[in-house]
């Protein structure tokens, strides 16, 4: 088989170093090396999105980027977006209206919403679902997890103004 | 201090019944600490593959390992040749057929499994699975249940046609089993008489629960203490550790199955898959654990499919339209082996619930079940007895006879509901509704949409469309359903002759909390979360101070699982009486501590107080206390319980769905405009988790109504077997619900509680589909099929004339 | 959904490129963002010995509006499209049809160059490229040279890009008088049932110059000719339409798929064209 690569990644802010083959597939990487198993396995064709994470700076589906490819990449994954003491506005959002109910969508579908956010801070509700059509969810209908974005883009906003 | 708190208060801080309490679960979720099945790894760990058959029907001439096992890596390539001696290349199936473990000779439907590669990662075994060499002979390839009914093609040589199946004689080479239910003469007799009948014949299309997670084991066999460990998406873990002993011989003790956080399951993950079974001799053979996780196409191609069914309806009627009789003959299509998971006595499950919500007087329902070159499976979706199948048919009917009849349909339900006073009733085909009110349900649902305006709005837009003002119709979709879930009394429900009973275990701790574990297995129900509720307004102890644990035998209770909308009908009736139980010895502890007798305290909220001297009270968590630190005459220590409930019948839970939507008779694109749902579930026991369920189901069957579809060729080839294809919403065709709800309790569950997580797809399908049919009656149309996607909806619209 | 193992390389630059290129055939592909390549490899349906990233060659990134000719670097994604209000100021049209590709993760990573180069039918780049008229620049062991999108694709996945040539940008002259993209698909993430890209001048009340392509509805993207010019020198009545939709049905072949029969398509597709050409010329 191919010969494997030396590979640096920089995950949630830490570095790693190993060996790999470069057709690994950066979510069996982060899931199966680094033990990060939040983000998922969904679809394998880039339709459902539970495998979001944000490779610098952009929301991918690394269910589709090789680790060769990402070699060098600092990414952000669930684990990345908050901690049990300092959870972000949508980990808490999403709890509060809802916006889950098996989680297995969750990790990505957070992953995603917090970029999307980041980007347009002031979403309108189709804003919210034409953002977020890359994350598939099979349990809440997605209304609820509207609400929870539109609820912390609200917060975020508040917060802001009253840093300001 | 406990002074200024009011009754209220105590109620409040109990977080019980009633309330919307958030979610226990989320926490993890939301941080990425879920722990589903693909999450596991163990030392050494390897991973199990399939390679799978190309072809919907094929002997298989040969089987060359040589290549496979030659890659480095590669532990181990099992066929049914190896599984033979073990007796496991076959395994029983829940509707009493049996099924391949690995292709036995042949293969039946595409994707069938041939081969189970075990290598040390899952990049070698998919390398491995390229390399096996195996040669095919086709053979023809049946993919009509009529077709098959007729054909000398054997699919199922295993069989001997004059043998009877598990439910009875079968008819033809191809036929698995007749089920009729009700009396056919005088169903006949009543059409022959009728003023008016009305005729169609219906397909429900094939299609797939497709949780976002797949399915998949991971087998742990440990030698030396002779003890296997089972990890999987299990939706009735239980079932799953009995199957397993009595296909392996390893005694049920030593099998420890857990089902961990699952990823969706809506049926998919009730049955017992080939997988779970090469897993757990993966492991057995090579002495390591062994993990097996398929791939979308796989689940979408092999794992348990849904619906499949020809119908054939009459409905007779008099002129003013009171209904008098009902026919129904299903063709049903098993696909390769007949793995329903219906309780053992109900081969079509439950869809002699057909009647509806509807006072028919007679009936007859008949089903056929035919082998074709499909994949096995057939009841799973949101509605695990085919309740689903039976609401669209009767919806559909009560629509296609309004039409016969020129009558408004609202008002056609409406002058044949049952009645208040009915209750309960004892409908033709057999069952006994427990309780409803839904003359009450249905003016409430027309009113809030305003009914009559929609009606008047859509005769003005036939008016503008016939003006050529528009190219837009629009739909005002109906459906009313009586639901059938918490399956079931163990007199008449069982699965694999275990009676569908279910259990909760109770310990109260020391200072005041508790763990309940039951027999059931969340998948996104939100059962951490509710049932402490109704633990928290049985035994007064806060629900935050409850800890649910489902999903590992070892530890909880037997049950039949998760599924069917049956955790709160049955589990939660369990953990009701067993919170009773609970109460009872506290109530003897409480009379000791207060000094007076038994009969002299009563439960109030969180407390048991002195009748008459509410002063007097010593709250559940000083008694818990009590039942560890206090020798009481009479009395063993501690505080705990168990209760396995056998529900004395099933519950009904019903609702009214309406839906308006835009139809352009030149795209076939559809728009809903507005979809308002009115659930009543009994006592309802979190609302927020209920409007969850109703959202997420509704959008099943969405998808469902507007084009998912497991749709095959000719030649038995899935041409829909990835997300590109096989149609799932994403938040941008997805509406917004409106939702609302009447409470009628059931008479005979302990909290009065019916279940809710079936009843949007149960009554949402039909309620979708309802409104692209009404969209075009006014041109003529009675009748089309689903799924309604771009091209069927803009097919109708050309047959009805519209393009010219 | 595993790929097969392959051999990686991220050359600097384009002479790296080249020469792996040159060693290795058609054994040999370049990747960019990788979503129309990486499924294919997942499915085994690609077979791909070795993989050439392009991602750290310098220059072939960034979008230049320059002397009313439009550039686009092979590497552009369909995000930075979508953000670029210089090119959305010259070219609407691109970012119309960008948003209309896939979905936000997707875009992030997609390019112009992999979605024009691929050959996929149901890309939406390549028919809007001969819209536009564009020239794609490939540059292989003789240098570089220039197609145009309109002679580029052969059939589906086949195009004139030779196996040891790279597709750097595409390039087109600004786009004058009115747009419009229009595409119907089942959902989002979803391929056209069909897709029209249309550019339509106004002048003086009358049409004087019209482009037409069409997405997905043959076995390579479709530039009717006949359809632009049935709407030239006309008010685009509905006559004018008439005759766009009628030349452009015959030069359409579609085939049937889960989309739907071959009729259908050739009904959407007539639809598609006939609200594309209406919006177009409201806007020109």
């Amino acid at each position: 088989m191919s010969n494997k690569m030396h590979i640096k990644l920089t995950v949630n802010g830490e570095a790693h170093e190993f060996l790999a083959e470069p057709r690994e597939l950066l979510i069996h990487t982060l899931r199966e090396r680094l033990d990060i198993t939040g983000p998922h396995i969904g679809c394998e064709t880039t339709h459902c999105g539970a495998c979001t994470v944000t490779m610098n700076g952009k929301s991918v589906k690394s269910c589709t980027v090789f680790v060769a490819q990402a070699n060098g990449a600092d990414l952000t994954t669930i684990e990345g977006i908050g901690d049990p003491d300092n959870l972000h506005a949508l980990q808490t959002s999403f709890k509060e209206h809802h916006g889950l109910q098996c989680g297995f969508c969750t990790p990505g579908m957070i992953t995603r919403a917090a970029k999307f956010l980041e980007e347009n801070p002031n979403p309108t509700e189709e804003d919210v679902r034409f953002g977020m059509a890359g994350n598939l969810c099979r349990c809440t209908g997605y209304q609820n997890i509207v609400k929870a974005i539109l609820a912390t883009a609200d917060e975020l906003n508040a917060a802001k103004e009253a840093a300001e | 201090m406990k002074d200024d708190i009011t009754r209220e208060d105590r109620v409040d801080a109990l977080g019980g019944m009633g309330c919307k309490r958030k979610r226990v679960e989320d926490a993890r979720f939301t941080q990425g600490k879920g722990n589903y099945v693909d999450d596991i790894k163990l030392p050494g760990m390897l991973f199990g593959d399939f390679v799978r058959s190309p072809y919907a029907h094929a002997r298989i001439t040969s089987i060359n390992k040589e290549a496979a096992l030659a890659i480095d890596g590669v532990v181990a390539v099992l066929t049914a040749e190896d599984l033979a001696p073990l007796g496991l290349h076959w395994m029983p199936t829940l509707a009493g057929d049996k099924q391949m473990v690995l292709a036995d000779g042949k293969v039946l439907f595409q994707g069938q499994e041939v081969a189970f590669i075990v290598a040390k990662d899952r990049y070698v075994a998919a390398d491995a699975v390229e390399m096996l060499d195996v040669q095919y002979e086709e053979l023809p390839v049946i993919t009509d249940p009529y077709e098959a009914l007729q054909s000398d093609v054997v699919l199922r040589e295993d069989l001997d046609t004059n043998v009877p199946g598990a439910h009875g004689p079968r008819k033809h080479h191809n036929h698995i089993f007749t089920w009729e239910v009700g009396d056919e003469p005088a169903t006949n007799q009543v059409m022959d008489d009728a003023e008016v009948v009305a005729e169609e014949s219906m397909y429900y299309h094939r299609t797939h629960p497709c949780p976002l997670e797949t399915c998949g084991s991971v087998a742990s066999m440990d030698k030396i203490n002779g003890k296997l460990t089972l990890w999987g998406t299990f939706q009735a873990p239980h079932v799953v550790r009995t199957v397993a002993s009595m296909l392996s011989g390893i005694e049920e003790h030593n099998i420890r199955v857990v089902s961990p956080d699952i990823g969706g399951g809506f049926g998919n993950k009730v049955g017992v898959y080939p997988g779970y079974i090469c897993s757990i001799v993966a492991s057995i053979v090579t002495g390591k654990p062994v993990k097996w996780v398929e791939d979308r196409m796989e689940n979408l191609m092999s794992t348990a499919f849904a619906r499949d069914y020809w119908m054939k309806g009459k409905i007779s009627a008099t002129k003013d339209g009171k209904i008098t009789g009902l026919h129904c003959h299903v063709t049903a299509d098993h696909g390769a082996f007949d793995a329903c998971a219906d309780p053992t006595k109900f081969p079509a499950g439950f869809m002699n619930i057909c009647t509806g919500s509807y006072d028919i007087p007679v009936a007859y329902l008949g089903v056929d079940g035919v082998y074709t070159n499909k994949a096995p499976g057939g009841v799973s979706y949101r509605c695990s007895f085919r309740v689903t199948e039976a609401v669209y048919f009767i919806e559909r009917m009560i629509e296609v006879l309004a039409i016969k009849l020129n009558m408004d349909s609202a008002e056609l339900r409406r002058i044949n509901f049952i009645r208040k006073d009915q209750f309960p009733y004892k409908a033709a085909l057999g069952w006994e509704y427990d309780s409803g009110d839904y003359h009450t349900a249905w003016d409430k649902a027309l009113k809030a949409v305003d009914y009559d305006g929609l009606r008047a709005e859509q005769a003005q837009r036939v008016e503008d469309f016939k003006a050529g003002k528009t190219r837009k119709l629009m739909g005002v979709g109906l459906s009313f359903f009586t639901e059938i879930v918490g399956a079931g009394p163990v007199k008449n429900c069982d699965i694999l002759g275990m009676g569908m009973f279910d259990s909760c275990e109770i310990r109260i701790h020391p200072t005041g909390s508790a763990i309940a574990r039951l027999g059931t297995i969340s998948q996104g129900q939100g059962h951490a979360t509710t049932f402490a509720q109704i633990l928290a307004t049985e035994i007064g102890l806060p629900a935050d101070s409850i800890t649910i644990e489902e999903g590992d035998t070892d530890t909880a209770p037997y049950g039949l699982g998760t599924y069917g909308s049956r955790s709160t009908p049955v589990a939660g009736a369990a953990t009701a009486l067993a919170g009773r139980k609970i109460r009872a010895k506290a109530q003897m502890i409480a009379a000791y501590l207060l000094e007076v007798h038994d009969s002299d305290v009563e439960f109030d909220v969180d407390r048991f107080t002195v009748k008459g001297a509410p002063e007097k009270f010593k709250t559940m968590k000083e008694i818990a206390y009590a039942a560890y630190n206090q020798a009481i005459p009479g009395l063993e220590p501690g505080l705990e319980a168990v209760s396995y409930y056998d529900p004395p019948n099933m519950t009904y839970p019903f609702g009214a769905y309406v839906c308006v939507m835009d139809v352009d008779v030149d795209t076939g694109v559809t728009d809903i405009r507005r979809f308002y749902a009115l659930d009543d579930c009994g006592t309802r026991i979190n609302p927020m988790i209920i409007d969850g369920q109703i959202h997420g189901g509704l959008t099943e069957a969405l998808a469902v109504a507007l084009g998912q579809e497991i749709a095959y060729d000719k030649q038995g080839n899935v041409k829909t077997g990835t997300l590109m294809d096989f149609f799932l919403p994403t938040a941008w065709e997805v509406p917004n619900y409106e939702t609302d709800f009447t409470v009628t309790p059931s008479p005979h569950h302990p909290i009065g509680a019916k279940g809710v997580g079936e009843s949007p797809h149960v009554g949402g399908v039909p309620c979708f589909s309802n409104a692209v049919n009404d969209a075009f009656r006014a041109f003529g149309l009675t009748h089309t099929n689903m799924p309604h996607d771009h091209w069927r909806i803009w097919k109708t619209a050309n047959a009805l004339g519209l393009h010219d | 959904m595993i790929p097969a193992a392959f051999e990686y390389y991220r050359p600097t630059d384009m002479d790296g490129v080249l020469a792996i290129l040159a060693e290795h055939g058609d054994d040999a592909r370049v990747l960019a963002g990788g979503h129309s390549l990486i499924p294919m490899m997942k499915l085994r349906m690609a077979e791909v010995p070795h993989l050439i990233d392009l991602q750290d060659v310098g220059g072939l990134k960034g979008i230049t509006v320059e002397g009313g000719t439009i550039r686009l670097g092979a590497m552009t994604t369909q995000t930075e499209i979508i953000g670029s209000d210089t090119l959305t100021a010259a070219a609407p049209i691109l970012r119309e049809a960008s948003l209309q590709i896939a979905d936000p993760q997707v875009r992030y990573m997609g390019t112009i160059g992999g979605n024009v180069a691929n050959g996929d039918p149901g890309n939406d780049m390549p028919g809007l490229m001969q819209c536009l008229d564009a020239t794609f620049h490939l540059i292989g062991p003789d240098g570089t040279r220039y197609v145009a999108a309109r002679d580029f694709y052969e059939a589906a996945y086949m195009t004139d890009r030779e196996d040891d040539e790279v597709l750097t940008a595409v390039s087109f002259d600004q786009p004058v008088g009115g747009y419009a993209y229009e595409k119907q698909k089942r959902k989002i993430g979803d391929y056209a049932t069909a897709a029209a890209a249309v550019q339509i001048v106004k002048e003086g009340g009358k049409c004087t110059s019209a482009s037409i392509a069409m997405t997905n509805l043959s076995d390579t993207p479709i530039y009717s000719q006949e359809a632009g010019a049935a709407l030239v020198g006309t008010v685009v009545d509905d006559a004018a339409m008439d005759a766009a939709v009628a030349a452009m049905l015959g030069d359409i072949d579609p085939t049937e798929d889960n989309r739907g029969p071959i009729e259908f398509k050739r009904h959407v597709a007539s639809l598609i064209l006939r609200r594309a050409i209406a919006r177009a010329w409201s806007r020109a």
